[in-house]
């Protein structure tokens, strides 16, 4: 016999006049093999087209379709009933803006933060056209792709206690991004520059290093490494500030 | 209803259309990209296994060159490219891939030393100079002379993608994502821009730009299986197609990959392949070399998908609860390669299957893919039909691929088109200026907003999830793999049908606000027209070439169909009008044998 599922779904659509925030159930028989884009595309078209959710890649490449899964914040795409409990509860990801129902405005949020931390690679050279590559060692290019791998889902920021307390929070991703530039060496920037863009509160001395973030992150990045990596080398910088003549 | 003024509207924020709007930035020109979704989450993320450049680097590229780059293609997309765009695009990937590097893609390096490798299941041996190391690697991929295609792992697009949309932001390209284009704003002689529905509210606005690009990637999304990603229905081509003057060129040449997985159709990359995976029938044995001697596995998409479904057809496919499939075997190239360089496949094979690629076998199948028709341009990315509208990317059909696209070659298309394409933009936006015809916009404004109240109040009809799913089916049952006349008149007929459904269907919510219904209750009639399209192509072509494989003519007829398909959809027609225009006009290497598929030809000379 396959288990039925009960799902309850956040609702709530801020265009709407007269919306409020509530609970819907819905219920579903449970398939082989099924997981929560397939469960809720099928709620979508069966019971309820007006439902609101994410998906674009459905295979956990895009991060688009990040929501808080019984508590937890995971993809949805790559979620399967088979390990859930016969209850269901899908709730948008926190700390980002509402759409409607479980669709959270990820986008702007990481643009902004992507632009605030500066995130490209300074250099000041022009490029070569004509000139081969510059060469680089095949281990140092694969580290930073290991924190490349970053698909700006948002996890790490629904389950930062830090970031739910104050919106302006960089958070656990932008960590890795900044630390992603400081191991990369076509990046020109002096620990002086990285430091003025996450050397303050909103930065990496806002962390309280609780690693919600690690644990919740779909790629398994190494978030505690980086936070501590950038904690260390930022700490520093502040120390140099303060005693001008350890050097600049 | 608002109205935004721009030098440059792009339709699309993947990797074409960003590489467009980057070089028009740098121009100094005032640039919008739309997106469906955030720019880093478009299809562009998905591409896993490389991008191919000429750099011959590594061991196994040694003596590469565009030369064989260009044959390469050519013999890949069947003798059915513009070999005055392949050669272009060969010449050019070098430079865009390093360029790519200055900008920050951690492309793997060559290691110096010895390493093992596979080709096919066996293992081999290479040793890779010390004079080189450190350059940018490749690996293989089917259809190539060489290790051509370059690569970050098996997350290339992404990692390339999330460097564009760096550079983008870089130099001020504006983002307005969540929103989608409904209709191009034109007077049948110039485009002035588009007028676009925003997903966060609904709400209706009227971009106004001296340059559009249609930069929206593929259309998969008509086909019910297929690697795509959800998003991938085609606005772009839609919004085109709908003017009645710009065409879509070879709409019937769409591209099945071999390595979809069963189920979900989740694409694992052909590097698997490339690296030495191979191919296994329900008695566990290998099959491709039986069928191609010479490359087995590693022949091009559109034979390798053929052989398998050949194969199945024989009974020699595993049963599943999901229909048949085959295996792709990776287990020998060992975890610890596939958990580096094929890591990707080892997350999707782990989260969707439940199973561990090191030891088990992955259940595959040809699934939709690629979309090598499209907005159709001349070499410069510029729309036939419409002045100052312009395409790059797999949206268009600049046509470099013909009737089969070889892996790795969309990637660096994105960027070389998007570069090329770019100047030509920032070039006409130098010269070009254009009168704005407000009673043009509004008028165009209002025929979207009423499409939008008659869908809201209409009460009776097919719901549209319902209209798309009958669309996504009759296309996987009559315009797959294989062709024929009785299927394709079947599928015309059906979907001439499915259009009426779709232009009258019935919403059971229209709710406030980015309504998921509406949305797509406004985009499926033109949906089903590209599905048309597709149909009455292939119906209309009575030869085999590349992915386009009719039982009822197998043979490659280049006496009477060396040619491009034209695509026209003048208003209240029923039918598209087709067109034809020779495949090429430039004659680099005249028609050929491929070395693979065994397909017989018939020789223009006959
Ligand atoms: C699973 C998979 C793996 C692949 N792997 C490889 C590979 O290894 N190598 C390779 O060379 N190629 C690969 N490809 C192909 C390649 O990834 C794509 O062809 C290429 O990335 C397309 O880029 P693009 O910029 O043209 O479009 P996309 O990246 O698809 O971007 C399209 C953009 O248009 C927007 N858009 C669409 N419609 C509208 C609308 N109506 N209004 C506003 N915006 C709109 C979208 O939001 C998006 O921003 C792969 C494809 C798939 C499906
Ligand atoms: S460790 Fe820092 S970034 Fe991570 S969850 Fe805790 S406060 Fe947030
Ligand atoms: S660090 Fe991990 S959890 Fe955070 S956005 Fe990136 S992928 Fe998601
Ligand atoms: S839909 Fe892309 S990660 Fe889930």
């Amino acid at each position: 016999m396959n288990r039925k599922l009960t799902f309850a779904i956040f609702r709530y659509n801020p265009q709407e006049p007269g919306s409020r925030p509530w609970m819907q159930e819905f219920r579903l028989e449970e398939t082989e093999n099924l997981n929560l884009f397939v469960a809720l595309n099928l709620v979508r078209e069966k019971q309820d087209p007006s439902l609101q959710f994410d998906f674009c890649c459905r295979a956990g490449i895009c991060g688009a379709c990040a929501m808080v899964i019984n508590g937890r914040p995971g993809l949805a795409c790559r979620t399967k009933t088979a390990e859930l409990p016969d209850k269901i509860v899908l709730m948008p990801l926190p700390g980002f803006r509402l759409g409607g129902d479980l669709s959270v405005d990820t986008g702007a949020w990481f643009r902004a933060m992507n632009a605030r931390i500066r995130s490209w690679i300074h250099n000041d050279e022009e490029f070569d056209p004509d000139a081969p590559e510059v060469v680089m060692d095949n281990q140092v290019a694969e580290q930073i792709y290991e924190l490349d791998r970053c698909i700006e889902c948002g996890c790490c920021i629904g389950a930062c206690a830090t970031a739910q307390m104050r919106s302006d929070f960089l958070g656990a991703a932008a960590m890795n991004r900044i630390a992603r530039f400081m191991l990369d060496p076509r990046d020109k920037r002096e620990n002086r520059e990285y430091f003025e863009v996450v050397g303050t509160e909103q930065g990496i001395f806002g962390c309280m290093g609780l690693l919600g973030c690690q644990d919740v992150c779909p790629k398994n990045l190494p978030l505690q490494d980086q936070l501590s990596h950038v904690r260390r080398k930022m700490g520093w910088q502040a120390l140099k500030k303060i005693l001008p003549w350890s050097g600049g | 209803m608002r109205i935004i003024y721009t030098d440059l509207l792009c339709i699309g924020a993947g990797l074409a259309g960003e590489r467009v709007a980057i070089e028009a930035a740098r121009a100094g020109f005032e640039t919008i990209c739309l997106s469906l979704v955030p720019p880093r989450r478009s299809h562009s993320s998905a591409a896993q296994g490389g991008m191919q450049a000429a750099l011959g680097n590594c061991i196994k590229g040694q003596g590469d060159c565009p030369d064989m780059h260009f044959q390469d293609t050519v013999k890949g997309s069947d003798w059915g490219c513009d070999q005055e765009v392949a050669r272009i695009f060969v010449e050019n990937a070098p430079l865009a891939i390093r360029q790519m590097d200055y900008w920050g893609v951690p492309w793997n390096r060559v290691v110096p030393g010895k390493a093992c490798y596979f080709k096919g299941g066996e293992k081999l041996e290479k040793e890779e100079p010390r004079d080189r190391s450190g350059l940018i690697t490749a690996r293989d991929f089917g259809g190539t002379a060489k290790w051509r295609a370059c690569y970050c792992s098996d997350g290339t697009g992404h990692a390339m993608l999330y460097t564009m949309d760096s550079v983008a932001l870089q130099y001020g390209v504006q983002v307005h994502d969540r929103t989608e284009a409904l209709s191009l704003i034109h007077d049948q002689e110039r485009c002035h821009g588009a007028v676009v529905r925003c997903l966060k509210t609904g709400e209706l606005r009227a971009y106004i730009s001296r340059a559009t690009l249609i930069a929206s990637g593929g259309f998969g999304r008509i086909y019910r299986a297929s690697t795509n990603a959800v998003i991938n229905e085609g606005g772009g081509q839609i919004i085109a197609l709908d003017t009645g003057g710009v065409p879509l060129g070879n709409m019937e040449a769409v591209q099945f990959h071999p390595t979809g997985i069963v189920p979900t159709d989740i694409l694992v990359t052909e590097g698997c392949r490339g690296d030495g995976g191979t191919l296994l029938d329900v008695n566990l044995e290998r099959f491709m070399p039986w069928y191609e001697p010479d490359k087995a596995e590693l022949a091009s998409r559109d034979v390798v998908s053929r052989r398998m479904q050949e194969h199945m057809a024989q009974g020699l496919g595993v049963k599943s609860p999901y229909g048949d499939h085959l295996w792709l075997d990776i287990r020998h190239l060992g975890r610890e390669h596939i958990t580096s360089k094929l890591r990707e496949v080892d997350e999707i094979c782990k989260n969707f299957l439940g199973i561990d690629p090191a030891d088990s076998l992955i259940p595959v199948r040809p699934t939709q893919h690629y979309s090598m028709g499209g907005v159709r341009t001349d070499k410069d990315g510029a729309a036939y039909g419409l002045k100052g509208l312009f395409s790059a990317g797999e949206a268009a059909c600049w046509d470099m691929h013909g009737f089969n696209r070889l892996g790795g070659n969309s990637l660096a298309e994105t960027v070389v088109a998007g570069m090329l394409v770019g100047r030509r933009v920032a070039g006409f936006l130098q010269e070009e200026d254009m009168r704005v015809d407000t009673a043009l916009v509004r008028g165009e404004l209002k025929k979207q907003q009423e499409r939008v109240d008659t869908l809201k109040s209409s009460t009776k009809g097919d719901p549209p999830f319902e209209v798309r799913n009958r669309m996504q089916d009759i296309l996987m049952d009559y315009v797959g793999i294989f062709r024929n006349e009785k299927d394709l008149h079947l599928a015309g007929e059906k979907l001439q049908q499915v259009l009426q459904s779709a232009e009258n269907p019935k919403l059971s919510s229209s709710k406030a606000g980015a309504d998921p219904e509406l949305s797509l209750a406004l985009r499926l009639p033109g949906m089903v027209r590209l599905a048309l399209c597709v149909a009455f192509g292939a119906l209309e072509r009575r030869e085999s070439r590349g992915s386009h494989a009719r039982e009822d003519y197998p043979a490659r007829n280049d006496r009477d169909w060396l040619v491009r398909t034209l695509a026209f959809w003048p208003g209240g027609r029923a039918l598209p009008r087709l067109e034809y225009e020779p495949a090429t006009k430039v004659v680099e290497i005249p028609p050929g044998e491929r070395g693979y598929g065994g397909c017989e030809v018939i020789s223009a000379e006959s």
